[in-house]
């Protein structure tokens, strides 16, 4: 069974390759989806035979949960909320993406760990994954009416901004090079967390679908970065392919919609917040 | 794995400009569907996820962050690829 692993990697790649080239054609479209599920399908049989995994309950368990959530949420769904429903279901991966980088950071937080490069990588993927969460959570909620779709400025805004930045990594590197300092971990979440609130807040609700693509490119350079850190090809592969696509996207939209990219990408840092 | 891999590296780069180039094309009518299945194939990081959780002598703590992201990735890949498959239904009505 083993040896189907790596094939199932190079045939998920293949397919998400494909799902992406009929996309980008109305005639081709359905095409694409199928051929994205199919390769998800492998991605996942491949990962389970693998031949490491030794329990299966736990991940069928929040298997059957998951879609038990995610099928009424595709389903219930108006089709005039799509944006904010893509980004609420870019919430939920950016947090597994979280996730992953902690417990994985937890593996490795001892004095023998896996070496700065595989921690640098797990930092890096965190700190997108967390920011892209909550960023996510805000744009829903400012395309839901849940918050005040204008911009939010307030005086200092730049300065607060660079300086949660900063500190955010400023700890990943502390922790990059010692690891063991656990009590620093949750303090580097939760700036990760309030980094990804205050990027979106001073854009308004006309931006969110290219903020919206923009977080996708962020989730998709996350997963690359933990294919690095664990060494996956199939995690670089596909997280490369989302992160490249998101981010022309989302310069393709600011074209199509006359705003400028730097606004959108760097809001959070003064530039002029119109909208 | 304690360095970085060059093979990696490579891959990255060649997914990377290929990503940029299937998108280059695409018609501005299918922008919203394919932010949604670029969403959807995000959660391909359900595989790190199913790992984490079912490898040998993982430790509470990984079972229980590695069963959530197990469960986050799997709202996240099922709701992404059935809204684009909605998206594109309703595309097709109004075309014929």
């Amino acid at each position: 069974m083993d040896m189907f692993v790596p094939f199932a990697a190079i045939a998920a790649s293949a397919l998400f390759i494909l799902s992406l080239m009929w996309m980008s054609h109305p005639s081709t479209a359905r095409r694409g989806v199928r051929a994205g599920e199919a390769g998800m399908a492998i991605a996942i049989i491949g990962a389970l035979i693998h031949h490491d995994i030794v329990s299966y309950d736990l991940i069928v368990l929040a298997m059957v949960a998951g879609a038990a959530v995610g099928i009424p949420m595709a389903l219930l769904m108006p089709m005039t909320a799509i944006p904010q429903r893509t980004a609420i279901s870019h919430a939920f991966g950016a947090l597994a993406v979280g996730l992953i980088g902690a417990a994985e950071y937890y593996k490795h937080a001892q004095p023998q760990f896996a070496g700065t490069f595989v921690m640098g990588a797990l930092m890096f993927e965190m700190i997108l994954g967390f920011l892209t969460c909550t960023a996510s959570v805000v744009a829903f909620a400012k395309l839901q009416g849940l918050l005040p779709s204008k911009a939010v400025v307030f005086p200092g805004q730049r300065i607060v901004n660079g300086a949660v930045a900063l500190t955010g990594i400023a700890i990943a590197v502390m922790l990059t090079m010692d690891p063991t300092q656990t009590w620093l971990f949750p303090i580097f979440v939760a700036i990760a967390l309030l980094f990804g609130v205050l990027l979106v807040i001073p854009i308004g609700g006309a931006d969110m679908p290219t903020v919206i693509a923009l977080l996708n490119s962020y989730a998709g350079l996350a997963a690359s970065a933990m294919g690095f850190a664990l060494g996956n090809k199939l995690l670089i592969v596909a997280g490369a392919l989302d992160g490249a696509s998101g981010f022309i996207l989302a310069l393709i939209m600011c074209k199509a919609m006359n705003r400028s990219f730097a606004n959108v990408m760097f809001g959070g840092f003064g530039a002029v917040a119109a909208g | 794995m304690t360095a970085l891999n060059p093979d990696y590296v490579f891959v990255f780069i060649l997914a990377a400009f290929l990503g940029l180039q299937l998108i280059k094309k695409v018609s501005p009518l299918l922008h919203s569907p394919l932010m949604s299945l670029t969403n959807a194939i995000a959660a391909v990081v359900i595989v790190g996820a199913i790992h984490i959780t079912g490898e040998e002598g993982a430790t509470p703590l990984a079972k229980t962050l590695g069963t959530i992201a197990v469960f986050c990735a799997t709202v996240n890949l099922v709701s992404g690829f059935m809204i684009t498959d909605r998206m594109l239904k309703m595309f097709k009505r109004k075309e014929g």
